[in-house]
């Protein structure tokens, strides 16, 4: 019963959004797409009224035989690889002990959202402030006057102070300090997703459980996590998705230079990658970097989703 | 699969009968509050080493050991980093923006919504289902296009650029097309027997009954004008459209070295400020929201 009134009225309805869509969303996609391909293709020599491009796969090519770019892909997958498994299992022993309780629970539940609703480059400051030795570290002469809190910590434990990510810093502490802060910075969301879950889960399988005194761990790893398997299938896709769009929580901890100061760019990751070339006037590189991590984050989704096929009970 | 591991568990468990002891379950359930407290210590210390290290002055930041309460509370650190930041024109910067962007887009949203999930229209599911799809794509591949678009349009450096290619979300859609769907047809039946338009309709009863779901989406999209960082800084830079989290990075560039912490952590709190005191009083909109989203802002 679709008469031709309320279809125009529809369209009408959707006017605002599908002018927007078609400038800011649809069009970018044909010519995203289409700059990939035109080989060294640049806004600027564009302009100069050179508009012969060559169509070929040059942008890819070029773009993956760079060395910044080879380091960038390799931060961003080592930032997943072990950032999300790492937050994923934390977020679940969290979920699973507010599960357990029943005193300050919504307390504690509040506390382990908090981090959610903050601004990744100001926190991102306050971690910076924690790690930071203040004094002249890496110079010959060190002098200095205060290790940082987390040295302090360390030193009190009676281990050594570690260089974290002052001039001078090494890769592995600069990538610890990393994977810390984007822990704290995706817990929440996962143990939101993961306590929900929980809640929603039939009691009847851990009165069974119960009744055959199963030990905990045990009914940890044979019941809740296969219960539980399709949040943590969603958590675990959404992590890789964000983590491979890592970008500003690295802003946040060492600035624009995206590293320590000895090495600046030591830490890029793709979507650093693609906008370094953006501001350079390298469209066509841009666009064919962004393709490239379209794909691979196409890839790790469907490997997850295959896998999550495999393993999930539903 | 799991029905056999269950089938396998009982069994083996069917041989060794022992209850949990009353100090036992006692003692595992200290343990896992003790887990928690401390996790929850760990989770909140950067904002209390935030708060107390921007109440220090630069030598006592500087000592070692630190000490964990300032001796002498300074509060001079937060008008000092009013001013170094101008912390003033940038709130009001993403304030302007945050709220004509969220109006317009929750105007946008709802008549999409609407048509959406109430009217007929050739091709409906087809749309909705294109619309779904470019959800997957990273936003990076529309933001190469989408700068030489808005340098095109002359849009550089102002307000605009800011506001308008991100009115149209497709995850608001979504989330408030669902909220539609569960109302009552009945409800849109008996309103236009009785003549009522649906514009009408959709404003007088629609609109309300989905308000949770409006609210959740004006927290989000304000959340995301106050933690915007990338396309500001590609496409509106200057002095007068800076916003705030672009105006703090700008603000203190350096982050390691001899730098003025107290200040900037003085900084960093009152850009904290406004998201704590909505997650405060709004935090269960935000949650309910956020769960079935899985992106930030």
């Amino acid at each position: 019963m679709v008469d031709s009134k309320q279809q125009w009225k529809a369209w009408l309805y959707l006017a605002p959004a599908i002018i927007l869509l078609l400038v800011f969303t649809v069009w970018p996609i044909i010519n995203t797409v289409s700059m990939a391909f035109l080989e060294g293709y640049s806004g600027l020599t564009k302009t100069g009224g050179d508009v012969s491009f060559k169509l070929g796969v040059g942008n890819f090519t070029h773009v993956v035989a760079h060395p910044d770019f080879q380091q960038a892909l390799l931060n961003t997958c080592l930032l997943c690889v072990i950032t999300v498994p790492v937050s994923t299992i934390l977020a679940l022993l969290i979920a699973v002990a507010l599960n357990a309780i029943k005193p300050l629970r919504k307390a504690l539940q509040t506390v382990f959202f908090l981090p959610y609703v903050t601004n990744s480059i100001a926190i991102g400051m306050v971690f910076a402030a924690m790690f930071n030795v203040i004094g002249s570290v890496g110079t010959r002469r060190q002098i200095i006057s205060s290790y940082g809190i987390v040295n302090d910590v360390i030193m009190a434990l009676g281990g050594d102070w570690v260089n974290w990510i002052n001039s001078g810093s090494a890769y592995w502490a600069n990538m610890l300090v990393m994977v810390v802060y984007i822990v704290w910075n995706a817990l929440p969301f996962k143990i939101l997703v993961l306590l929900g879950g929980l809640q929603s889960v039939n009691k009847q399988y851990y009165d069974a459980a119960k009744v055959d005194s199963t030990p905990r761990w045990r009914v940890l790893t044979r019941i809740t996590v296969p219960l539980l398997s399709p949040m943590i299938a969603y958590v675990v896709i959404t992590g890789f998705i964000g983590g491979f769009k890592e970008y500003t929580s690295i802003v946040g901890i060492f600035g624009e230079k995206m590293g320590p100061v000895h090495d600046p760019g030591r830490l890029n990751t793709m979507v650093g990658m693609i906008y370094d070339s953006l501001e350079r006037d390298n469209q066509g590189g841009a666009s064919a970097a962004a393709l490239i991590l379209f794909g691979i984050i196409l890839i790790v989704t469907m490997i997850n989703l295959y896998v999550s096929k495999k393993r999930v009970h539903y | 699969m799991s029905e056999n591991t269950f089938k396998v568990m009982k069994q083996r468990n069917m041989r060794r009968i022992s209850g949990l002891t009353e100090p036992m379950r006692i003692f595992s359930q200290l343990g896992i509050y003790l887990f928690l407290f401390l996790m929850a210590l760990i989770v909140l210390f950067p904002f209390y080493w935030m708060v107390i290290s921007s109440l220090k002055s630069l030598a006592e930041y500087k000592l070692s050991p630190p000490t964990f309460w300032p001796k002498q509370v300074l509060l001079s650190n937060y008008a000092d980093a009013f001013t170094t930041a101008n912390l003033g024109t940038l709130f009001v910067n993403t304030m302007y923006v945050g709220l004509v962007s969220t109006i317009l887009s929750l105007i946008i949203t709802v008549l999409t919504a609407f048509a959406f999930a109430r009217l007929e229209f050739k091709g409906k599911e087809l749309l909705f289902g294109a619309l779904l799809a470019t959800m997957m794509i990273p936003g990076e591949l529309f933001t190469i296009t989408n700068y030489s678009t808005v340098i095109s349009f002359g849009w550089l450096n102002t307000f605009t650029v800011l506001i308008v290619p991100f009115l149209v979300s497709i995850f608001y859609i979504y989330l408030l097309r669902q909220n539609f769907l569960q109302i009552p047809n009945e409800l849109y039946l008996a309103a236009k027997v009785d003549g009522t338009s649906d514009f009408k309709y959709l404003w007088k009863v629609m609109v309300p009954l989905a308000l949770p779901t409006l609210i959740s989406i004006t927290i989000l999209k304000m959340m995301g004008a106050w933690n915007s960082y990338i396309w500001p800084r590609l496409v509106a830079n200057d002095e007068a459209h800076r916003m705030i989290t672009n105006g703090l990075r700008n603000a203190f560039t350096e982050t390691t070295g001899d730098v003025n912490y107290p200040v900037q952590m003085a900084a960093v709190a009152l850009v904290s400020l406004p998201l704590f005191l909505v997650f405060v009083f709004l935090r269960k909109y935000i949650m309910s929201g956020v769960s079935r989203s899985g992106i930030k802002g």
